[in-house]
């Protein structure tokens, strides 16, 4: 019984038992509810969309591990994610063809080409989304209402649009509350914005919903929480001062809050574990960043939403800041690297 | 302990990993049966090797010394039984490499009875006489670093040492050996702790345990001998609070700085055990012979804490205690920085703290290693505040200078935090040994060519 051969291995020789795999898996279980409450109030159109997305970003990962001759990746379900998050920030009218087009786009640019999964510099869905609306800023910002009949059996006239044809638009479009107050002045109730009553990208709708899915992933130590308090907190106090200086010309803060794609963003983009820093003080930096840029293009930018952008740009400058900001190593008297 | 201490009393970050502990730690320490060969390896201690006073063939008597200091930073070492020395020659050690050693063999029907040499008293020795006696006892520290613990003792000129922290924390997984002799050994603990406090000219000493060996600090509260200046502090468990640096944070709030030792806060860490074998050595002027050891993990038949003589060989420990037929891998100390064990004829040394068996299914091998995700699990795993994800990228880029020079690599004492929780399955701290070797021989080939110019 003693003479089998024992294996070595370096210590510990105990893990946690969480992998990068259980991480991204959860990611995905997290924005269920926020797919299924899309499809729920946009109807076929929506699930076409984020099942062409997500098909689009799985394909083409595949597809460039082949290419450069290595074994597939799509087993890290990194691809998944992407594609999902993708689908979420489109309209649910939105051309398929389009869709599929920013999922290939997403993963090619926006992550094979650093070298893949722990190498991008931005998150991989934004950058699909922001070629799909400098390449196609009408479709990107055409939103057919929330809650049409007969919509789990019908599809909306764009969806099926052919390539580099004008789509024909619904008749009936509707506006976002960040486009109905940017343009209009109207404030939606925050009851509504929160619950998803009103129309958007198909994910960005259910405040409530977003919320308890970055829940269960800080409960499960996979998200950082810091990131999406960082970026809340910071539009909530900046818009919060504007709409004390002018309450007219200004939105209330909690309307900046529940609006567009910021709780999306906060909570599923910006939390990109590669594309944000790694220190607690870092991700603050980092955070605050987001959140101004957020209350700057959405109040003097031309767009009525600023998420997209202000994510990416803040992406751009996280090598940054974990260039700047190390932690306070134990026993010296300032950071490894001073400022 | 008191109802006004409002600091949390516990170090930064760490990580929490299954205990375990509850598998042994209520079996009291029992007499291992002595082997019928033993292997004593010379180096079974940091520093210079013990050198051999015997020759082949010679007969020896338990605690005759068999090997002196090889040097200050080193020990002699004692016979652990009785018997005649069958072979000198090179034995091997658990890094795998050779070491000077002696084969003895056990008399078959002997008493075992203890020969003594020199007592130490401790009221009226002096410092360097009681440093003196711990050296030529043998004794180096027995939570598993085993270095010399007379100089780790020796308060250097010009400093004071205000605190001794006795180390009864044994924040390992599956280890119970402290636990046990905290139970067990009290009264030698306590005269430990009078060497100790004499030696260090220190003016209190504190016993710290972590919450999960409560029963111990409540025994050891109630054992305080009158007028002794001892006190008991219980802090929350969390892996890695038995290292110095750790401890010395959790229970006074100090800082040690980086690259230094505890004495520049005044303080000197001695393990529980080592503690207990210098109160029970000392007095009779003894050689350590044997040390408290835990046998576990779901490899093994009979789980326990045994007292085993220094020498057993490994082989003949797994033989008495039974082990699962699909035993796979075993470990000496506990599994996160224990050594995995390749050859099952190296024996105990005084560093044993534990012996871990797992069977193959019970091994979680990462079958990946993906990419690091920047996830910053590490960041908030590391007790020193390191940044192990930049440190593991630098690693493979090979760029040991900027590792050592700007992220503090040298501090790293290779706890094994990190790649615990890493969910990419890097083994990182395996990295920064590496790392730290080549910046070690870097630093020395600097100084030889320095030295040469």
């Amino acid at each position: 019984m003693l003479n089998r051969t024992l294996n070595i291995s370096t210590s510990p020789h105990i893990t946690r038992g969480i992998g990068t795999d259980d991480i991204m898996q959860n990611v995905v279980w997290a924005l269920l509810p926020t797919a299924i409450f899309a499809v729920y109030s946009f109807g076929m159109s929506a699930l076409l969309v984020l099942v062409t997305s997500t098909a689009a970003c799985v394909l083409t990962e595949h597809f460039l591990c082949r290419l450069s001759k290595k074994e597939s990746t799509i087993s890290d379900w990194s691809a998944v994610i992407t594609g999902l998050l993708l689908g979420l920030t489109l309209p649910p009218n939105f051309p398929l063809w389009m869709a599929f087009c920013g999922g290939v786009i997403a993963i090619a640019l926006g992550k094979s080409i650093f070298g893949g999964l722990g190498y991008n510099v931005f998150n991989p869905a934004l950058v699909g989304r922001a070629v799909l609306q400098a390449a196609f800023p009408v479709a990107i910002t055409t939103w057919f209402p929330a809650f049409p009949d007969n919509r789990f059996f019908t599809v909306s006239s764009s969806t099926f649009a052919a390539p580099f044809m004008e789509p024909t638009v619904d008749a009936v479009t509707g506006a976002t509350p960040l486009s109905a107050f940017k343009f209009d002045h109207v404030v939606t109730p925050t009851s509504e914005l929160a619950l998803g009553l009103i129309t958007g990208s198909t994910g960005e709708t259910c405040a409530v919903l977003i919320l308890l899915g970055g829940l269960y992933l800080v409960a499960r130590n996979m998200m950082n929480w810091r990131i999406p308090v960082a970026i809340l907190a910071t539009v909530y106090v900046l818009s919060g001062l504007l709409h004390l200086v002018d309450s007219q010309a200004y939105p209330p803060p909690l309307f900046m809050l529940f609006s567009g794609g910021l709780m999306l963003g906060a909570v599923f983009m910006a939390t990109d574990m590669v594309a944000s820093p790694i220190t607690p003080l870092g991700v603050v930096i980092y955070g605050f960043i987001i959140g101004l840029l957020v209350v700057v293009i959405r109040i003097w930018g031309g767009l009525p939403e600023g998420v997209m952008y202000a994510i990416l740009l803040a992406n751009a400058i996280s090598p940054h800041i974990d260039n700047w900001i190390q932690p306070r190593v134990y026993g010296t008297s300032k950071s490894a690297k001073g400022i | 302990m008191g109802l006004l201490d409002f600091r949390k009393s516990t170090f930064k970050h760490g990580v929490h990993p299954p205990e375990h502990k509850e598998e042994t730690n209520g079996r009291p320490i029992r007499q291992f049966p002595f082997a019928p060969l033993i292997i004593l390896p010379m180096a079974q201690h940091i520093g210079a090797p013990s050198q051999i006073v015997v020759r082949e063939g010679q007969e020896v008597v338990r605690g005759q010394l068999l090997a002196k200091a090889g040097g200050y930073v080193s020990v002699p070492l004692h016979a652990p039984i009785s018997g005649t020395v069958r072979k000198i020659a090179n034995v091997p050690t658990i890094s795998g490499k050779m070491s000077p050693g002696i084969y003895l063999e056990a008399f078959p029907a002997s008493s075992q009875e203890v020969l003594e040499g020199t007592p130490v008293d401790v009221d009226t020795a002096t410092p360097e006489e009681i440093l003196k006696g711990i050296q030529d006892a043998g004794i180096v520290g027995l939570g598993g670093a085993a270095f010399p613990t007379h100089v780790k003792l020796k308060v250097p000129e010009g400093k004071t040492c205000d605190i001794l922290m006795i180390n009864g924390i044994e924040c390992e997984p599956y280890l119970t050996t402290d636990h046990r002799v905290m139970l067990e050994q009290a009264d030698d603990i306590f005269t430990g702790i009078r060497y100790l406090l004499r030696s260090t000219g220190a003016g209190r000493a504190i016993i710290g345990i972590e919450a999960n060996k409560q029963d111990a600090a409540d025994h050891l509260e109630k054992m305080i001998p009158e007028g002794m200046p001892v006190s008991v502090k219980v802090v929350p468990v969390k892996y890695p609070q038995g290292s110095e640096k750790m401890l010395i944070t959790s229970v006074l709030g100090r800082e040690v700085p980086s690259g230094g030792l505890p004495i520049e806060v005044g303080v000197v860490v001695v393990n529980v055990a080592t503690t207990a074998e210098i109160g029970r050595l000392l007095p009779h002027g003894r050689g350590i012979q044997e040390r408290v050891v835990t046998i576990t993990g779901p490899a093994v038949r009979k789980k326990g804490n045994y007292l085993i003589p220094v020498g057993t060989p490994l082989r003949y420990v797994l033989e008495q205690v039974g082990v699962d037929e699909n035993i796979s891998e075993v470990y000496m100390g506990g599994p996160m920085m224990g050594v995995a064990v390749s050859n099952l004829d190296i024996s105990i040394t005084k560093g044993t703290s534990g012996i871990v068996a797992f069977t193959e299914k019970d091994v979680k091998r990462a079958d990946k290693v993906y990419p690091c995700i920047k996830c910053g699990a590490c960041v908030d795993a590391c007790p020193l505040s390191l940044n192990p994800s930049k440190l593991g990228i630098l690693a493979k880029f090979e760029a040991y200078d900027q590792m050592a020079e700007e992220f503090h690599l040298m501090d790293c004492f290779e706890c094994g935090s990190c790649s615990y929780v890493c969910p990419s399955h890097i083994p990182l701290v395996q990295y920064f040994r590496l790392s730290k070797s080549i910046v070690r021989k870097r630093n020395a080939a600097k100084q030889t060519n320095g030295n040469a110019k």
